[in-house]
């Protein structure tokens, strides 16, 4: 009989605990899909540390630190550079021709949309930065970058209130995306120039980004094409970059 | 919540005292949850430093850059090691979650008060030259071993949970841009983003070592009653052999 009592109280306990649980875990991932904290590339099992990962940084960054700048003593001597210029034609055209007829387009989900020659972004306000930069691989360096602040830009087109992320389009097959946190973060830059001269061609010529609170591979080179968007499902396999199509993760912060 | 393992002052000969657990529910579950984790997280690490087994001093390094060390091994894993930082961080996770867990169980339940840190007499100059010798001869523990950890075990386990690997998550997260973007003083405080992936690895390496000296104690102690004891909870004292 008291077996009996015991068994049932446990029953109903282990009960109300399962479906407080099971709430729980529905709320969460409620709250989480509302405030923008579940990544693109969530699915699988590696999926499980992605989001926790991304919404607990999101979720300690919220008051949008900055990451951390150094003196110009510290910019080191050498910044190696991971991966090749690109060899097609257009991309070839425009570097021997100094970039005269390069264009940066904006587009999608912006009030107007336009295409950005490298002139008008150096007359913008600018901004310099001396940042650390840190391969996945491991290694690292510290540069001064000079660009345009992503920022500014997005409001020159005019974002409207629904989008969500950047898409980023370069003249090589990579592409990336950055939340609305990152993009409109007053370091990420659209960087024309590195510790002080024009940008180098292997460091990503004529724009790159610069995103300073992510890896090193998130800070895509050779920019063409910026687009903004509500979803990230109808682009390459709808994991927000090309990264976790090839095993990386689409947040970088680590 | 289930008592702790260790009694203190219960003599062995008492029946009773052989009955209860050696080891609390928790710590069973929450060291093998800690077991695999820690083997995902050695395997991943290994394929993550194989994108670039070099180590370096300060903020910044790289190829054309003089290193600390240069390990003997080779750079097998470039831009192939995206499956290897997956594992490593989602093992993270629970490896640090379930760490806190147990470690905040143990507080609670002064587990390490009562059974980790060293008594007076524990650390009495004689009876720590009595346990270092009898490691030194590879001398098989007593009876009263299964049921009380020595002064040796007891600094070990204290300086894996407190030292170790605390320093091992902090260095990790040192190597964070987005942390240390909140936490400055994380990165700043080790020297730099590259001196504390130097000093993550030291301290995994340590890790290691201690998971080979561990499990090669286990083995001298009696493998299957000390397994049976961190499974069931329930191991007959001293080892197989007796």
């Amino acid at each position: 009989m008291s077996g009996d009592l015991v068994s049932r109280r446990k029953l109903i306990t282990t009960g109300l605990v399962a479906a407080a649980g099971a709430s729980g875990l529905a709320a969460a991932v409620h709250v989480a899909n509302r405030y923008g904290l579940i990544p693109p590339d969530h699915g699988g099992i590696y999926g499980v540390g992605e989001t926790l990962t991304y919404a607990a940084q999101r979720l300690l960054m919220s008051h949008h630190p900055l990451a951390r700048e150094f003196n110009r003593s510290e910019i080191s001597k050498v910044a190696p550079v991971n991966g090749d210029t690109p060899e097609d034609e257009p991309y070839q055209r425009l570097l021997a021709g100094g970039f005269k007829d390069w264009r940066l387009v904006v587009d999608g989900m912006v009030a107007r949309p336009y295409a950005f020659s490298l002139q008008e972004l150096k007359r913008f306000p600018a901004r310099s930065q001396i940042t650390h930069q840190a391969c996945e691989e491991g290694w690292s360096f510290i540069a001064e970058w000079t660009g345009v602040p992503l920022s500014y830009v997005l409001n020159l087109v005019g974002v409207q209130q629904q989008a969500r992320y950047v898409v980023f389009f370069p003249f090589d097959t990579s592409w990336d995306s950055l939340d609305m946190a990152d993009a409109w973060h007053p370091q990420t830059l659209l960087a024309y120039a590195m510790n002080g001269d024009e940008l180098p061609a292997p460091h990503g010529a004529p724009v790159r980004l610069r995103v300073p609170r992510q890896l090193g591979y998130k800070s895509i080179k050779y920019l063409s094409h910026i687009t903004v968007t509500d979803t990230l499902k109808n682009i390459g396999k709808g994991l927000g970059s090309i990264s976790p199509e090839i095993g990386y993760s689409w947040y970088a912060g680590i | 919540m289930q008592e702790s393992a260790y009694l203190a002052g219960l003599p062995i000969e008492i029946p009773s005292a052989l009955d209860a657990p050696r080891h609390s529910g928790l710590v069973r579950i929450t060291h093998w949850i800690h077991t695999v984790s820690f083997f995902a997280l050695v395997v991943s690490g290994v394929a993550i430093l194989l994108a670039h087994p070099r180590l370096y001093w300060g903020e910044t390094g790289g190829v054309g850059t003089p290193s600390l060390i240069d390990l003997p091994l080779p750079f097998i894993l470039v831009g192939q090691s995206g499956w290897g930082r997956s594992l490593h961080f989602l093992a993270a996770w629970i490896c640090v979650l379930n760490g806190l867990v147990y470690v905040f169980s143990g507080l609670v339940g002064r587990h390490f008060r009562r059974d980790l840190l060293p008594s007076t007499a524990n650390l009495r100059w004689g009876n720590v030259m009595r346990v270092v010798s009898n490691h030194l001869r590879w001398k098989r523990p007593g009876a009263e071993e299964s049921y009380s950890y020595n002064v040796l075990q007891r600094i070990t386990y204290l300086g894996v949970v407190f030292v170790l690997f605390p320093l091992i998550v902090l260095t990790g997260l040192a190597m964070s841009p987005a942390i240390t973007s909140i936490f400055p003083a994380l990165v700043t405080g080790f020297r730099g983003q590259q001196s504390a992936r130097t000093i993550h690895f030291f301290a995994a390496s340590l890790l290691v070592v201690f998971l080979f000296v561990h499990v090669a104690m286990v083995c001298r102690a009696g493998f299957m009653s000390r397994m049976r004891a961190m499974t069931t909870g329930h191991g007959h004292a001293g080892g197989e052999s007796r």
